[in-house]
């Protein structure tokens, strides 16, 4: 099966505020608040870190099966995707403004 | 502009500090706005920002939806009713729009919410007052109480306004500032601020009761009233920062509230 990478887009901003992920797109608006699952894959959206070791990393924090692990956390990516929010590649993606989210 | 020959029918509004100054050549339009913005003109007020407002005979407005984008470096606001430019930089702009008070209503509250967004602050929609020298601000969408809580104010308390409040970062808080825009009640507020104590969320009930709001589902109210209307990554990027920035400095809570004067109890 083809690796993915996935990546923070820049267009967006995005802050911890009371253990939730904060996130708005900066092309339309639209608001996001990730769980603590969601949080780790967004944080981990690095352009650098292949999509499978990502979910192996959900799997270990959170014990849960792969195979459910994998299914949520593709139909994750596909969703931040579809607002333009997370970048999707099959090769690393170079992303200066995948830095951590606390900053931006 | 600042040591510019104001015309005979010039005028400087200020809101929050910032006042905008408006060429007009009608004197009859010149009364309308001094009229409407009555404690919120400023004839000494040395305006960053000038508008030249040209009047065009009233016509078949379209509904066109509000549009404020910035192209080489000139806002561009438009709505059916009006057309506008304004270029930051140089501080001035034009107006194009029929001897109105509601479209230029509409590129002030727009002007000022670029400003305020550069500034770290923002519009919103709540009626706010100030009782004991601390603003209080009431949010929430059309229906919620804003205009009804305003109305069972009390003598002592001061409204700024009971549709849009003016709230601009002031050190390690909030100040709100006074505004004209009215809601319902059809009152201009105070042109006077003070610092935010509290920004309560709206909800009518069968009691009075004031209850607290986690952190992420107040800036999820906060952005669904903040009045922002460019089409402007960067600025959309600051407000977003600034409503984060406000609820992590303001407390924020959930007040329910019967419609009476009563509820005015739990304010102070």
């Amino acid at each position: 099966m083809t690796e993915r990478y996935i990546a923070r887009s820049s267009a967006i901003a995005a802050r911890m505020l009371g253990g939730e992920m904060m996130i708005m797109s900066a092309v339309d608006s639209t608001f996001f608040t990730l769980n603590e699952v969601a949080t780790v894959i967004w944080q981990a959206a690095d352009g650098r870190t292949p999509l499978s070791e990502i979910v192996e990393k959900v799997c270990r924090k959170f014990e849960v099966e792969p195979d459910s692990a994998r299914r949520d956390t593709e139909q994750f990516v596909d969703e931040l995707s579809r607002h333009g929010i997370l970048l999707i590649s099959d090769k690393p993606i170079d992303n200066p403004s995948a830095r951590p989210t606390e900053a931006l | 502009m600042a040591g510019m020959t104001q015309g005979p029918h010039d005028i400087a509004i200020e809101i929050g500090g910032t006042p905008v100054l408006l060429r007009t050549r009608n004197g009859r339009f010149h009364k309308l706005l001094e009229s409407r913005y009555a404690g919120f003109v400023n004839a000494r007020a040395r305006a960053k920002v000038e508008f030249k407002v040209d009047l065009i005979a009233p016509g078949v407005s379209s509904d066109e939806d509000v549009q404020v984008k910035m192209k080489d470096g000139k806002w561009s606001l438009r709505r059916g009713d009006f057309n506008s430019e304004w270029d930051p930089r140089a501080g001035k702009g034009w107006i194009r729009q029929s001897a109105n008070p509601y479209s230029i209503d509409s590129v002030l509250r727009i002007v000022h919410s670029l400003i305020l967004a550069r500034e770290g602050g923002f519009l919103v929609h709540s009626a706010s007052a100030i009782r004991n020298g601390r603003a209080f601000l009431f949010s929430g969408l059309s229906g919620a109480g804003k205009t009804t809580i305003s109305r069972l104010a009390p003598s002592d308390v001061t409204l700024l306004t009971d549709e849009i409040s003016y709230v601009r970062r002031d050190g390690e808080g909030y100040r709100a500032c006074g505004t004209p825009f009215a809601g319902e009640l059809a009152r201009l507020g105070e042109n006077c601020s003070a610092p935010v104590a509290t920004l309560f969320f709206l909800e009518q009930g069968p009691k009075n009761q004031i209850r607290p709001i986690s952190s992420p589902d107040a800036v999820r109210r906060l952005l669904r009233n903040i009045l922002f209307f460019a089409d402007d990554a960067e600025l959309v990027k600051l407000v977003f920062r600034s409503a984060l920035d406000f609820v992590t400095l303001v407390p924020v809570r959930r007040l329910t509230f019967f419609p009476d004067e009563r509820v005015w109890e739990l304010v102070d």
